[in-house]
């Protein structure tokens, strides 16, 4: 059957148009590669610096520990986003601003929300790590709560300001709701300890809650010592983050009211 | 008749369009108002206003006598819409939908409730079946039904009946006016069916590029203006 070039132009147009129109399409061109490169080259690096035979350092506790803890925190953040967008993708979100619901009750929900998916998706990856990788996690004891307790925190407080930042910017925003936690991984030290990182990036790495809770993990086990002062810096940093997150929530739906956008999430 | 909304010099600009410029207007218990006007003259976003969804840059709503900027939670408690752009989430069944708007509308009786709605609304053979599975026109009908949930004192409508089949926009019509009647409730109906707007309005709204030029009784306005219809007097109007 003869192939009519028109249709493939017309296919290839349409999404060049989105595309145009779309910065944050353009930029996840370029985004997720680049990220990936900084990951897996900081992971290389550290590798590279453990292969002597002096370290002895346990790579399943190390590596897939990290993972699961990684995912408590990336599950939390996903659960606050995806809540709100799901009512976006079906227009129901003017259905939901409308009703008698006020503001922290959203929150309250989608806090709720995630802790309950959040203790679910972590629960079922522990478990699997231990079948798979023999990794016992809960081994360690109660040293591990306050960590999951600000790696949730933190994952909403991030979910937040990503809402926020929907609400602004449309639901385009969204590619970039999904790309923001895998930003901050790279500088969060998950896989290899804060000091593989070039010294500019540790400054910036410092002023991550994420940095301190997996350097502070590490340290429970593998040196089984418990790292108070990564704690204090993660809580402190925590508080203030999630007080932040919770404002521009505030404020970006006050914007939208504003600027009469709040209707044109459901036609973006 | 006790007033339900009160409208002063409501006004909306964005970055230097005037989409609704100092509009003034009041409707009563068991009142049903349509606001009419061409594409772009400001019916949405009056609506928007009413329903806070949309700051308003000048002017003040007062809605059961209290302000809506100060009373909102309380005031759409006793408020609902509706509108074909609003869809409800398309991956929940019937009932499920009805049922989470009960509670954010915090209905007591939840199952009475929606059991009286589905057969009112001649939905009850779709009560398991997902929203995003059927027709437009039957999810315009759970749009509407959902309008009900809390009982309202105010509806804002916006072009409810636009995806209908004649029977059935004739049938909603019909009740969603019964409805609101009975509670003594007021109705702000937008609509480009004009047809529509003569059988259920008590007295209409004329907006124009955002601005009210015209209002009253549609015998009056067709009177004053010599028009045989409000087809033909809106076409007047729009030009």
């Amino acid at each position: 059957m003869a192939m009519n070039h028109l249709h493939v132009l017309g296919i290839l147009l349409r999404n060049f148009y989105l595309l145009r129109r779309s910065p944050y399409r353009a930029f996840s061109l370029f985004y997720w590669a680049t990220v990936e490169l900084f990951l897996w080259g900081f992971i290389t690096i550290w590798l590279k610096s453990i292969s002597s035979p002096d370290y002895k350092i346990n790579l399943v506790v190390t590596l897939i520990g990290a993972l699961v803890f990684w995912d408590l925190f990336f599950r939390v953040q996903q659960v606050v986003t995806v809540a709100f967008l799901e009512d976006v993708w079906s227009r129901n979100i003017l259905n939901v601003f409308v009703a008698p619901v006020r503001l922290w009750e959203l929150i309250l929900g989608f806090t709720l929300l995630s802790l309950l998916y959040g203790a679910i998706s972590f629960s079922f990856v522990a478990l699997v790590a231990f079948l798979l990788y023999a990794l016992e996690i809960w081994t360690v004891g109660w040293y591990f709560i306050p960590f999951v307790i600000n790696l949730f925190v933190f994952g909403c407080a991030l979910g937040f300001a990503v809402l926020g930042l929907t609400i602004r910017f449309g639901p385009s925003f969204e590619i970039l709701a999904w790309s923001i936690p895998v930003l901050v991984q790279p500088l969060s030290a998950v896989f290899y300890p804060v000091d593989i990182l070039p010294s500019v990036l540790q400054r910036i790495a410092f002023f991550l809650p994420t940095m301190h809770l997996f350097e502070g993990m590490r340290a429970v086990l593998l040196e089984e010592t418990f790292p108070l002062k990564h704690l204090l810096w993660a809580t402190s940093m925590n508080v203030v983050y999630l007080t932040i997150g919770i404002l521009f929530f505030y404020w970006m739906v006050r914007v939208a009211r504003h600027r009469g956008s709040l209707g044109r999430l459901v036609t973006d | 008749m006790a007033l339900v909304l009160k409208v002063e010099n409501l006004t909306k600009r964005y970055k230097g369009i005037t989409a609704v410029d100092h509009i003034s207007f009041e409707l009563a218990e068991g009142e049903i108002v349509g606001l009419l006007g061409p594409n772009g003259a400001g019916k949405t976003t009056t609506i928007q206003m009413l329903l806070s969804l949309v700051e308003p840059t000048e002017g003040h709503i007062e809605i059961f006598g209290e302000g809506l900027s100060t009373s909102r939670e309380k005031i759409l408690e006793k408020v609902n819409f509706a509108a074909p752009y609003a869809a409800l989430p398309y991956n929940l069944t019937v009932y499920e939908n009805l049922m989470v708007f009960c509670l954010l509308y915090g209905v007591r009786e939840r199952r009475e409730k929606i059991e009286t709605l589905l057969r009112e609304f001649r939905l009850a053979e779709f009560r398991n079946q997902r929203t995003g599975a059927l027709s437009s026109g039957e999810q315009t009908r759970i749009g509407l039904a959902k309008a009900f949930l809390n009982d309202p004192k105010l509806l804002l409508l916006d072009e409810p009946t636009a995806s209908l089949d004649p029977a059935i926009a004739q049938h909603l019509r019909t009740l969603v006016c019964q409805k609101m009647k009975a509670v003594h409730g007021a109705i702000l109906w937008t609509s480009h069916n004009m047809r529509e707007m003569e059988m259920v309005c008590d007295r209409i709204i004329f907006l124009s590029l955002g601005k009210i030029i015209a209002g009253d009784t549609i015998k009056n306005l067709q009177d004053r203006y010599k028009k045989r219809d409000l087809e033909e007097l809106f076409i007047f109007l729009a030009q």
